[in-house]
């Protein structure tokens, strides 16, 4: 089938209500406008979905997508001065659109439950979870106080967050991400709802909790026969629990199907291409590796005291680390928030200063360096920053951030710009774009400048620190192919940070496993991933969201 | 306990502050032209050298000066404030009668601009960028563009003056010789219009600040959460927004301490009110050198006394502070 | 910039302070052409009201000295005054919170000492004791003001320095091997400028207040033709010849509500994302 045949057939399959179980939760024709000054003119087109009782319906997409806006236009919760504008959403028998305010207010938390991304910022700190939990009680029924403590002592129970009795009385700062999400969990079924809308209940979790709560909601879904409308951008999460997927497109849902028909067999381009972009979980077989050693670190430790005079607290960030880079080759740090990774990678380039060991490079002890001595090394060593809004100056012109290294360090200003405008072809940026400001590029396009800035003193040692997890996956597929290509052409020695398993099966030739500041784990990455010696890294590797799934390879070399 | 341990703390952090201020304005009062023995001097019309002499050896003015420093830090220790060369008292005696008319003074007009100023940025809030924001908003703006000094004179002319409404200044109905309550009424009387000219300013204040910690906390995730739960909007007002849009708001009452009591200088000169402030005013004009150190003394202890109320209500309004991570 | 502006002429509010600033800065600078003479000169029968009188549109004070020219002059000395007094302010706060801000430790433990020590001493009081110190002539008044007024500048630059201190880009710039006062001042400190630029309206808006309140309190320069001297003048007619006291109230509230307006607009339209609100 041509390409053209492949979007048609694909539309088609989205727009008619294909399924032949009864729906809970319909789309028809959703259609929702963003105010005139928006860069576009609708946050979602024409968009008809269908949610099945009983099952998980993920909704899938990059940013931009609208599938974000898809939850909030049901409830009726879209940003001031974006409304939709045509269409029908009906639950139940009713169309919410057309509900009047207090009707729809006795949907919300009783008909529909919702969980949000960020369970920090979703709880109101200053009131404890159990009168937030409660307040689902005062609202929609009529029970007692006490009633509704043992009901919210329950529910808490259900979510398996430890003793609840405690967690009642708790203010969300008190509590983890993990546990806070669980208790948004609970919240949202507190009356059990028939429908549960989960918008990125997970993005902002480690990958550990992140199954954690992942099982907890296939769990709970299975036990209430709740129907779940789960959005995420991350297909390992689809592989993990969607029994049905909508892929959507710039507010346009492009593809919907059985999440096997879409997994292994899509339909619609867009929805080949990110797959393509997925990076699967097993390693690409090894190359070849030199085995000498540029960097070298010996028991690095590096320790946090703080907490007044006294500086009672004490946090090991970096303790006793021994790692060896080898030449040309790329040495992968993964481990969680918290393992240590960035301060780690703070260290090598001396951003930050450790307590002890040494940093060997080429015979030399960075660590031990006066500041003459590390100004002169400083073009040895570069470091990729993970923000692609945050790691450039809005003020300056790109031409001028690339430059910048060089000139610091002597080179005049001409040539300096003539570096910067090869370095931009380098990277697949257009070289007349010098002149521009950092706004004026996407978020892929800013880590390649970042990567061209990095690049301009000539580095043999490139530290990247999570320099994709910011970026959309097509875009990160793109970024990690251009990383990957330059290191082999500039012969660069690359130390590349993450938290990502998937990144670091791809590009690592070795692999160390942080957790809690000390390394748990190191070699090739066919044998950490292969087999995991360390009970972390296992758990690690189990944790990894549709690790069961492989992404089909036949269209990765189109793509 | 651990909320009055972590205000304890703060309060000793500012010791370090005071000392600096006290020091730091002996020593520029070092610096001006004329002292005490000269002011006395000036008042009694002249004297002879030999006098004067001894009137400096009296008050210790002939010492060099860091120990005239260490002599006066360690009085201040002992609350001895010195002799106001004008009134022939202890300073602390005239600082004393003159304290509860500002202290009633800035206690009523704070009240009123806080309370005022929260119920109208509520209000603006509520209904954002129509026509009560808009004249809330204007009107919060005048306000803080009005001098307050101005305020009260054309408040005098209108309500005592042109309506007789309201007394023209002064504490109470002299010579009245009016007992409890109906004195307690008489000065309350009197105080009508410097509260009001006082509390204006801050007022406006208070308003901004509200509505515009209302319209943020307003697009905070947890307020969303709070609707997708079905919650009335008022009730996601009361139960979610308003205490959290309060926190700044506390804040600012402590920043704003010391400006209203400078603030109080100005009105009760205006309305001829026997506080801190206009004894400061008089202090330096007539170059009474100890009573304007110690009502600077006296001010600079109030506003940390204030600041650490306030830390204690915020501390109790808060969880987060207490957690002390 | 044209984004600016045409976000900036959409805000009815911040249009009229643009206007009200201009017209004051209009007074100001047509002093000299309508009224040459030394404004506080004697120009006629003291205590004639408003409009009785063509040559003396806004009558005469107490002192028998033109209203209407005192007002003029009087703009150009509120406009100077708050001016430079905030020059000084933001000079001296961005140098103490940049320095607090970037380097933090000790030197932020030290300078936050003497910027508390500042706010805990009530503003008014201070300026009290440095004109009783320095006494009360015009340059004296400006740089007490000045140096009275920083404290809060500090603090929001300070605030800007530490949260702008970790960003990725600056991180970036030490990597490069930039040193740090080029960090400070090249790359931080165009960043950490808007909002304190802003807060100048407000530190404005306070000069200009403060200087009135100080010469009503006959506290100011008496030789200068300042809309407070008038108002303290005032006083002592306000019975009959409220007028006196009036009007000059009125010229401040307009300057200090422009100036606050313009600087409220410039904020909004600094910040588009806030617009709908």
């Amino acid at each position: 089938m041509s390409s053209a045949q492949n979007v048609s057939t694909a539309h088609a399959t989205a727009t008619k209500a294909v399924s032949t179980r009864d729906s809970i939760l319909s789309l028809r024709g959703l259609t929702v406008e963003l105010p005139p000054d928006a860069d576009r003119r609708h946050a979602l087109q024409n968009v008809s979905l269908d949610l099945e009782a009983g099952r998980i319906l993920c909704v899938v997409g990059e940013s931009g997508s609208g599938k974000s806006m898809t939850a909030g236009a049901i409830l009726g919760l879209l940003p001031e001065h974006v409304n939709a504008t045509a269409g029908e959403v009906f639950f139940q028998g009713r169309n919410l659109l057309a509900l009047p305010d207090d009707e729809l207010r006795s949907v919300r938390g009783a008909g529909i439950g919702m969980i949000f991304q960020e369970p920090m910022t979703a709880l109101n700190p200053l009131r404890t979870i159990g009168d937030q939990i409660g307040e689902m009680f005062t609202t929609h029924t009529k029970l007692s106080k006490k009633e509704i403590e043992q009901r919210v002592l329950a529910l808490l129970a259900d979510v398996h967050l430890p003793s609840p009795e405690q967690a009642i009385r708790a203010y969300p700062h008190e509590l983890s991400g993990g546990q806070r999400q669980r208790a948004m969990i609970a919240m949202a079924l507190a009356l059990e709802p028939a429908v549960l809308i989960a918008d990125e209940p997970t993005t902002a979790l480690d990958v550990t909790t992140q199954a954690q709560i992942l099982h907890l909601i296939r769990d709970l879904q299975r036990r209430k026969g709740t129907a779940v409308l789960f959005i995420t951008h991350d297909f390992g999460v689809v592989a993990e629990i969607a029994d049905r997927v909508a892929v959507m497109q710039h507010g346009v849902l492009v593809e919907q199907g059985e999440v096997d028909a879409v997994l292994n067999h899509p339909v619609h381009p867009y929805t080949r291409a990110l797959i393509a972009a997925v990076p699967p979980l097993l390693p690409p077989p090894a190359r070849a590796v030199s085995q000498d050693i540029i960097l070298d670190l010996q028991h690095v430790s590096k320790t946090y005291r703080s907490g007044g005079w006294r500086r009672r607290r004490v946090t090991h960030a970096v303790s006793d680390v021994s790692l060896s880079l080898p030449v040309g080759g790329t040495l992968g740090i993964v481990g969680e928030s918290g393992s240590g990774k960035s301060t780690l990678a703070r260290c090598i380039v001396r951003l930050l200063k450790i307590d002890q060991g040494q940093i060997d490079f080429q015979g030399v002890d960075l660590a031990k360096l006066g500041k003459r001595a590390q100004r002169t090394h400083t073009r040895d060593v570069q470091m990729v920053f993970q923000d692609p809004y945050g790691s450039l100056n809005p003020r300056k012109r790109v031409g001028e951030l690339v430059a910048q290294g060089p000139i610091v360090h002597g080179v005049p200003r001409e040539q300096a710009m003539a570096r910067a405008r090869e370095l931009f072809e380098l990277v697949g940026l257009d070289p007349q774009s010098l002149h521009r400001y950092p706004h004026e590029f996407s978020g892929g396009q800013r880590q390649r400048v970042g990567l061209a800035r990095a690049l301009a003193l000539g580095p043999k040692i490139l530290v990247a620190d999570e320099p994709v997890s910011a970026l959309d996956v097509s875009v990160q597929a793109q970024v990690l192919d251009l990383l990957a290509r330059l290191r082999v052409q500039l012969g660069l020695s690359l130390l590349f940070i993450t938290h990502d398993l998937r990144v670091a099966a791809q590009i690592c030739d070795r692999i160390a496993v942080m957790k809690d500041g000390r390394v748990v784990e190191t070699g090739t990455v066919a044998e950490v991933f292969g087999a995991p010696r360390h009970p972390y890294t296992q758990a690690l590797l189990a944790a990894v969201p549709g690790r069961g799934w492989q992404p089909p390879a036949a269209d990765r070399a189109a793509a | 306990m651990r909320i009055f341990s972590l205000a304890a703390r703060r309060l000793a952090a500012a010791l370090p502050a005071l000392l600096i201020i006290l020091a730091g304005l002996f020593l520029l009062l070092q610096l001006a032209p004329g002292d005490t023995v000269d002011a006395l001097v000036a008042q009694m019309g002249g004297g002879d050298p030999s006098m004067i002499e001894q009137l400096r050896k009296h008050y210790a003015l002939d010492q060099s000066t860091s120990v005239r420093l260490g002599d006066y830090l360690w009085r201040l220790v002992h609350l001895d404030l010195g002799q106001s060369a004008i009134y022939g008292k202890p300073v602390a005696a005239v600082i004393l009668e003159r304290l509860p008319a500002t202290l009633l003074l800035m206690g009523s007009s704070l009240a009123i601009a806080f309370a005022a100023g929260m119920a109208l940025g509520v209000v603006a809030a509520r209904r954002v960028n129509r026509w009560p924001d808009t004249l809330i908003s204007t009107l919060g703006l005048v306000f803080y563009a009005t001098p307050s000094f101005w305020f009260g004179l054309m408040g005098i002319f209108v309500f005592a003056i042109y309506l007789g409404w309201l007394p023209a200044g002064g504490y109470s109905s002299v010579g009245a010789g009016l007992q409890g309550m109906a004195q307690v009424l008489d000065i309350a009387w009197h105080l009508v219009l410097p509260t009001l000219t006082l509390a204006l300013i801050f007022l406006a204040i208070y308003l901004r600040i509200m509505r515009t910690s209302m319209l943020e906390v307003s697009n905070l995730d947890f307020v969303r959460t709070a609707r997708a739960k079905g919650l009335t909007d008022t009730k996601v007002v009361t139960r979610h927004i308003l205490r959290n849009a309060l926190l700044p708001m506390v804040t600012l009452i402590g920043l704003q301490a010391g400006t209203m009591l400078g603030g109080s200088v100005v009105v009760e000169s205006v309305f001829a009110l026997p506080g801190l402030g206009r004894l400061a005013y008089e202090s330096v004009v007539q170059r009474d050198l100890n009573t304007l150190l110690g009502v600077v003394f006296v001010s600079a202890l109030l506003v940390i006394v204030i600041n650490f109320i306030v830390d204690m209500l915020y501390a109790r309004l808060d969880p987060r502070i207490t957690a002390g991570r | 910039m044209r984004d600016f502006l045409t976000r900036y002429r959409r805000n009815p509010a911040a249009v009229v302070g643009l206007f009200l600033l201009l017209g004051v800065i209009g007074l100001a600078l047509t002093a000299d052409l309508f009224f040459p003479r030394n404004p506080l000169s004697l120009a006629g029968r003291p205590l004639q009201w408003p409009f009785t009188n063509p040559n003396l549109w806004l009558g005469t004070d107490q002192t028998g000295r033109d209203i209407a020219a005192q007002i003029f002059h009087g703009a150009r000395v509120s406009l100077v005054i708050g001016l430079i007094a905030t020059v000084i302010s933001i000079a001296i706060g961005v140098l103490v919170g940049a320095l607090s801000g970037y380097y933090g430790g000790w030197l932020d433990d030290a300078l936050m000492r003497v910027t508390e020590a500042f706010q805990i001493l009530p503003n008014f009081l201070l300026l009290l004791v440095l004109v009783a110190v320095f006494g009360s002539t015009l340059p004296t008044v400006i740089v007490a003001i000045g140096v009275v007024s920083w404290p809060p500048a500090a603090r929001l630059t300070r605030a800007e320095f530490m949260s702008l201190r970790n960003r990725e880009f600056v991180e970036a710039g030490r990597t490069l091997g930039l040193r740090d006062a080029r960090l400070i001042f090249q790359e931080i400190l165009p960043n950490a400028l808007p909002p304190v630029i802003v807060y100048a309206s407000v530190i404005m808006s306070v000069a200009i207040l403060l200087e009135s309140a100080l010469a009503f309190l006959n506290l100011s320069d008496p030789n200068v033709p300042s809309w407070g001297n008038l108002i303290g003048g005032g006083r002592g007619v306000l019975r009959v010849q409220w007028y006196v006291s009036a009007i000059p109230g009125v010229a401040i509230l307009c300057t200090v509500l422009g100036v606050s307006l313009v600087g409220q607009g410039v904020n909004d339209a600094l910040n588009p994302r806030l617009r709908h609100r």
